[in-house]
């Protein structure tokens, strides 16, 4: 029977279908973080529960340090520091490698699972956070959980499951200038809301996937989960193979071999079958941005904001106009006129180096308008380094950049450092939620060239009429 | 766990879409490294009046601060409620204020079986019966109140409404039981290990 690259890894997982008709399936690597890692291993202490195999499981410090230069435990989000220093002491009791916050290999947990190769294609992986879904990307089948999941993985290497649907992206085409896998990933919800990817294993597939470098198909799969996915996958290709090969995890010699002889199977079986389908042709989407407060409120740069009394859903108007009322804007004005205050590049959704340097070229050269706050956040220690030696550091600082340390930082607002109310920023990152990036903030979810253009502007901007120094 | 067969409460009805795990407990409320102390903080943003940054008090709009429906232990909800964050924080969170139950026409995935390992029962129904059921509660949210059995897999109304809504049995089992999925699962040991030492071999370089 031909099979999805889904059920592949699916039935290689499988340990027992169970009575009460769970799937019993075994978990390759378990990555935590200080927000949720610490809750998840004291409260196993509790119970007196061990982790299983401690050399498959990974922590970073990213969610509550601050990103100031020269940071350390301290942090402004209120309670911070028991956060950092629990997940410290719990890791090192459990026997947990911890890229601390002084580790040259400390970033976003999902960005650096993929830069140490701790994630490789055919593995399960998961971690108590949403946007696991990332690692789809290299061929793996990584989903976001809870906490009380994250402890039955920690302790027994297995979850029990109920077999999601399964559902095909196929894109179709290539992108147009100027355009990225944020802008694709923002024009699906937008198309097809926030939830229509409900409850489904997306496979990203068709030769618009397969033409995206593999730090794009990240962004795409990282925001799968914003289309209410479980999560997204991609088929590991001789891209996937470039980038992990030589990676601190990944396995080498003869293991490399055995490894990418399995790899190679891992690719769907032409007649095998999907839940439901989908197809984008990529040539027909531009850069896109959101307008309100849930992902699905998604348009291109060139649209208006829409009028809710359009709509014929009510619970869909009215969201709309909730959003509206949020965001401080009225229905008909074009997307490419509002202004901003803030211009944020971070996330794990968009701070690799390829979302840096995408940045970087708009920027170069460039000032920022003076009454705006901008700030970039490289995703891991690696990337700030790299980006540093290219000179990347210098092109944002000189442009009106503030250039921070590694990790989650603004991308949501714990009580700490935040955006201001009725403030408004252009964001590199994946939700666009009330309160997401501070109490009142307003967010507009854009790609980083997008981000960059509208930080010289000062208003939501198109990147491709920014005239480009080489 | 705290098993879940019937209930009968107050249902109040937050009838938006999308609800995702940020609203219903905001980042900032999550100060401690705790799994309590987290109801003060549910739907804080809707909940409370802010200047700022700091909560001037209760929002008397919001529906959970209105006196009819003090105690409410149903929560009737729009399409794709939990979506967004991983947080487990967002069901201790409601499950501490006093909920049992959250009906929907979907959840977010991760929601979903955050709930229902935390003796919160998830309903899915279709966004009509929500209304309806919405609309009875609206009359007299005191006394009309919802009643839900999971062993008939049934909600109804005093009024004589009854809707069906599906589970999966393994979801059901934990809820009506209290059950603790890690000690089910490990009374699978050997079976898990049997997995490894096969697993070991055909894919080694899985294996640190
Ligand atoms: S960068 Fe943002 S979305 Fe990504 S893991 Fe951190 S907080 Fe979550």
């Amino acid at each position: 029977m031909p099979k999805t690259l889904f059920e592949k890894i699916w039935n290689d997982h499988l340990i027992a279908e169970l009575d009460d008709g769970a799937c019993l399936l075994h978990v390759d690597r378990v990555f935590l973080h200080e927000r949720t890692g610490g809750i998840a291993l004291s409260s196993m202490e509790a119970e007196q529960r061990q982790v299983r195999n401690p050399g498959h499981v990974f922590c970073t410090m990213d969610h509550i340090i601050d990103t100031f230069p020269g940071r350390g435990d301290a942090t402004m989000a209120p309670g911070g520091r028991q956060f950092i220093t629990s997940a410290r002491q719990a890791t090192r009791r459990a026997g947990i490698t911890l890229f601390d916050v002084n580790d040259p290999r400390q970033g976003i947990s999902h960005v650096i699972s993929a830069e140490l190769g701790v994630t490789l294609p055919g593995l399960t992986v998961v971690c108590p956070d949403s946007h696991t879904c990332t690692l789809g990307a290299l061929g793996a089948l990584a989903w976001g959980i809870g906490s009380s999941e994250c402890e039955h993985a920690l302790t027994t290497e297995t979850l029990r499951l109920v077999k999601p649907k399964q559902m095909a992206v196929r894109l179709q085409g290539g992108l147009a200038a100027g355009v990225t896998a944020k802008d694709v990933i923002l024009h699906l919800t937008g198309k097809y809301s926030a939830s229509g990817g409900s409850g489904c294993a997306i496979e990203f597939c068709g030769e618009g996937t397969r033409r995206l470098p593999v730090e794009a198909r990240m962004t795409l799969c990282n925001m799968a989960v914003e289309f209410s996915a479980f999560t997204g996958i991609i088929a590991p290709d001789d891209e996937t193979l470039k980038y992990i090969s030589g990676r601190p995890y990944a396995p080498e010699g003869g293991e490399w071999d055995k490894a990418v002889e399995y790899w190679r199977r891992l690719h769907t079986d032409a007649g095998a079958k999907y839940d439901k389908e989908l197809h984008l042709d990529l040539a027909e989407i531009e850069p896109t941005v959101t307008w309100g407060t849930s992902p699905q409120h998604a348009i291109g740069i060139s649209g208006m904001i829409p009028d809710p009394d359009k709509e014929s859903n009510k619970g869909t108007r009215q969201a709309m106009q909730r959003a509206m009322d949020y965001m401080g804007l009225t229905a008909g004005t074009a997307i490419n006129t509002i202004p901003i205050d803030a211009a944020f590049i971070g996330s794990c959704t968009n701070s690799r180096l390829s979302d840096l340097r995408d940045a970087a070229r708009i920027l170069k050269g460039n000032k920022i308008t003076r009454r705006i706050k901008a700030i970039c956040v490289p995703g891991s220690s690696r990337i700030k380094r790299e980006a540093e030696q290219e000179g990347i550091d210098r092109i944002f600082t000189e442009a009106g950049f503030e250039w921070r340390e590694s990790g989650c930082s603004m991308c949501f607002y714990a009580g700490g450092e935040g955006f201001a109310e009725r403030e408004r920023i252009i964001s590199s990152t994946n939700r666009n939620f009330e309160g997401r990036q501070g109490q009142g903030a307003r967010s507009h979810l854009a790609s980083p060239a997008t981000v960059a253009a509208s930080a010289l502007t000062g208003f939501i901007t198109d990147a491709r009429n920014m005239a480009i120094q080489q | 766990m705290k098993p879940f067969t019937t209930h009968s409460g107050i249902a109040a009805p937050l009838l938006r879409i999308n609800i995702d795990t940020d609203a219903i407990i905001p980042s900032r409320e999550m100060r401690r490294v705790s799994k309590r102390g987290l109801s003060e903080g549910l739907f804080a943003g809707w909940r409370y009046l802010y200047e700022d940054d700091k909560k001037l008090g209760a929002n008397p709009d919001f529906i959970l601060n209105k006196p009819e429906y003090a105690g409410a232990s149903i929560l009737l909800a729009g399409d794709n409620f939990g979506c967004g964050s991983s947080r487990e924080h967002a069901v201790w969170a409601l499950a501490e204020y006093g909920f049992r139950a959250v009906i929907a026409p979907a959840f977010g995935s991760i929601f979903y079986n955050n709930a229902v390992r935390n003796g919160l029962l998830p309903v899915e129904l279709s966004e009509q019966s929500i209304t309806a059921l919405a609309e009875y509660s609206t009359r007299a949210p005191a006394t009309n109140h919802v009643n839900i059995s999971l062993e008939n897999t049934t909600v109804s109304s005093n009024a004589g409404d009854e809707f069906h809504f599906d589970i999966e049995p393994l979801h059901k089992e934990m809820l009506l039981q209290g059950l603790d999925a890690i000690d089910m699962t490990l009374k699978h040991l050997d079976e898990i290990e049997e997995f490894q030492n096969r697993d070991k071999t055909s894919r080694s370089w899985a294996y640190l």
